[in-house]
């Protein structure tokens, strides 16, 4: 991950120099700000505006309300936002663990080939996704679907259409995402720390109970609020699969947005949207200050 | 409109960033009909004020074109009323993203008021023609098939009028499920585990949520009250018979959804689609809950074309287009009037799913407040 990156921190001299080279760093970023400010300060600026204005249908006058918003929050609206953490959290922890153990097997294995074949077909899944995906769930493991029949899923209890479904189709593209994130810091974990701590008399788990986690727990959390982010953004699949059944906000945008049932609930939909800005910059201000730890080791 | 389109958040995104944009830039490109014609072709309110239809096709053929938006080719026969119209007249049809919902037509009116490729006409679900016509949308236009139109499903100023519509209807793979059922009450049966299907969500699916009025009325209920319907999923959720994947063409064709509950217009379609492909669908209105709903048809009142956007409405109102829509198995608005003329093409005609009685249409109010109860208690039924 880019925790792997020389930025010096600190230090008065380090500081000095970098203040006085600013003004010219800025002007470089320049169309990175100005491709930001269209892309995401716009859409922001107008879905912020939406949210918390009315415009009466009659008289075509707008005004400032919080209506929006407390509806966005009330009833089964907040019902789905509670849905969507739920299960953008727990598929995204599940996944972390699984893609870090896959990640790992791939890094200590140490063939090439085997390297190779996992990040590519991992670069693939991690970017399955949509209604393809849930028809190729559908197709295999729905209520008709070849595995289901053949294996007799229905009779343990299997059920594709329900919160676990769901989250095991999520973890389909899930975790080669982790293995895609964590890799580079797995392989930035050197042999000497490993022997130095054996020459200490540490087993293994002691390893990784003082060195190894620690070390690489700004990379995982970092991987982890990437795959929930993911799986809190993510709509077709779940539109296609659960419907209602799962309320998850995301569908309750589209219902409000592009619906032909809802009307006149637009502004509702962009107040979710803000709910969703909102969650997703809480987890990341969770992981920011620990993203800056990781420079000092990974250096 | 029509079947839910399944889009990324990304793309939900990427369309918010499009309206900024274009909503910044949207400096109004002067009116398509500046001159005199044209002018008057956007007030016109029937045939008669261009001096006849000769003079309104005349008109529509100097505009050359019409936009049309959320109009799929393989629903309701759309693709063939499309070609017939160009060939006819000799205007370009430009249709745009078909599988729009009517939401996202309302949208297009809007943001693109004044430009030249704002849509011409529209096919809406009937709160948004309502709602629409509230808010200024649309202008008047009356065709020359006014007055057979029923009282009950026209707006008395002629910003809308239905066009064509049908009736809820439960599909059924014969190949897969020995006894297809043909009400509400049959879909209870244990025998369907696992193979009651609607197309789609009922808070975004106009046709599932069709499904869910039509068990409410077959339970008790009625267009006040959406309650029993939502009980009902409800029921049928806990004992495992519906499943809350949403049909598709795919899911039909795969087996994965051997009972649909959809329009039947669709399903009559589903019936002809699949006959080579070991799918024997069959549809029957289920007796006990017969509910009805048509779409409505709108000119936009900042229509770039308007003497198109009103040839397409005399278009589609006559016995021509009403017929075309007859093919796709849907029901025209003016079917029992043909009937009674004996214009209605008796082959389609007879190929439509047997229905029992007249269809009743919900107050506007009630169906608002269907809408309002089944967003607020849908999920908590069948999650």
């Amino acid at each position: 991950m880019s925790s792997a990156s020389s930025t010096p921190t600190g230090g008065t001299a380090g500081g000095t120099r970098r203040r006085r080279r600013g003004p010219r760093t800025w002007l470089a970023a320049l169309p990175l700000i100005a491709f930001t400010g269209l892309c995401f300060g716009l859409p922001f600026g107008a879905l912020l505006y939406g949210a918390v204005t009315r415009t009466d249908p009659g008289t075509g006058v707008t005004s400032l309300t919080g209506e929006h918003l407390s509806r966005s929050l009330q009833g089964p609206y907040l019902g789905s936002l509670v849905g969507s953490v739920q299960l953008s959290a727990l598929t995204a922890l599940i996944a972390s663990v699984l893609g870090v153990l896959v990640a790992q097997a791939v890094v200590t294995s140490r063939s090439q080939a085997l390297r190779n074949a996992v990040l590519t077909a991992s670069g693939v899944l991690a970017n399955f996704g949509g209604v393809p995906l849930a028809f190729a769930f559908i197709a295999t493991v729905g209520i008709s679907g070849v595995v289901t029949q053949l294996a007799d899923l229905s009779s343990l209890g299997w059920n594709l259409y329900s919160f676990t479904g769901l989250a095991v189709v999520y973890l389909y593209f899930l975790i080669p995402l982790m293995v895609l994130v964590i890799l580079p810091a797995l392989d930035g974990l050197r042999p000497q720390w490993r022997e130095a701590a054996q020459n200490a008399g540490a087993g293994g788990w002691q390893y990784w109970r003082h060195v190894g986690i620690p070390v690489l727990a700004p990379s995982l959390l970092g991987g982890f609020v990437l795959l929930f982010g993911s799986a809190f953004a993510a709509h077709a699949t779940a539109a296609a699969l659960v419907g209602g059944s799962v309320p998850l906000v995301t569908l309750k945008i589209a219902d409000a947005l592009s619906g032909n049932v809802l009307v006149g609930q637009e502004n509702v939909a962009l107040a979710l949207g803000l709910d969703m800005i909102l969650i997703a910059g809480l987890v990341m201000a969770v992981y920011l200050p620990l993203q800056r730890r990781s420079a000092r080791w990974l250096r | 409109m029509r079947r839910t389109p399944l889009r990324g958040a990304a793309v939900l995104l990427g369309a918010a960033v499009l309206t900024t944009v274009t909503a910044c830039g949207a400096a109004p490109e002067g009116e398509a009909g500046a001159n005199g014609d044209g002018a008057k072709a956007a007030t016109a309110a029937s045939a008669k004020d261009f001096g006849g239809m000769d003079a309104l096709v005349k008109a529509a053929k100097q505009e050359g074109a019409l936009h049309v938006i959320a109009l799929p080719p393989d629903w309701a026969n759309y693709g063939e009323l499309i070609k017939t119209f160009e060939t006819t007249y000799g205007i370009k049809v430009e249709s745009e993203n078909p599988d729009a919902a009517s939401a996202d037509e309302i949208a297009a009116v809007k943001s693109r008021k004044g430009q030249k490729r704002a849509p011409d006409v529209l096919d809406l679900g009937i709160a948004f023609a309502r709602s629409g016509a509230e808010e200024g949308l649309f202008a008047p236009y009356k065709v020359e098939a006014w007055d057979k139109i029923p009282a009950a499903q026209k707006d008395e100023a002629g910003r809308w009028y239905n066009d064509y519509g049908g009736y809820v209807s439960i599909g059924c793979d014969a190949k897969r499920i020995p006894n297809c059922p043909k009400t509400f009450a049959d879909l209870l049966k244990p025998e369907y585990k696992g193979k009651v299907a609607l197309n789609g969500n009922p808070t975004k699916s106009g046709s599932a949520f069709g499904g869910v009025y039509a068990a409410a009325l077959a339970n008790k209920g009625s267009f006040a009250d959406i309650q029993p319907g939502i009980d009902f999923f409800g029921k049928l959720k806990k004992s495992g018979n519906f499943i809350p994947v949403e049909s598709t063409p795919a899911t039909v064709e795969k087996g994965e959804t051997p009972i649909s509950i959809d329009w039947d217009y669709l399903n009559a379609g589903y019936a002809d689609q699949f006959k080579g492909k070991g799918v024997d669908w069959q549809v029957a209105v289920p007796t006990d809950g017969v509910y009805a709903q048509f779409y409505s048809q709108a000119v936009n009142k900042d229509a770039p074309h308007p003497a198109a956007a009103r040839l397409w409405m005399e278009f589609l109102y006559s016995t021509q287009g009403q017929n075309l829509w007859l093919k796709g198995y849907a029901r025209p608005v003016l079917l029992p009037a043909m009937t009674a003329d004996g214009t209605a093409d008796k082959t389609f005609v007879a190929k439509l799913p047997a229905v029992t009685g007249t269809p009743a249409f919900p107050a506007s109010a009630e169906l608002d407040k269907a809408k309002a109860t089944l967003a607020e208690k849908w999920d908590k039924a069948v999650s």
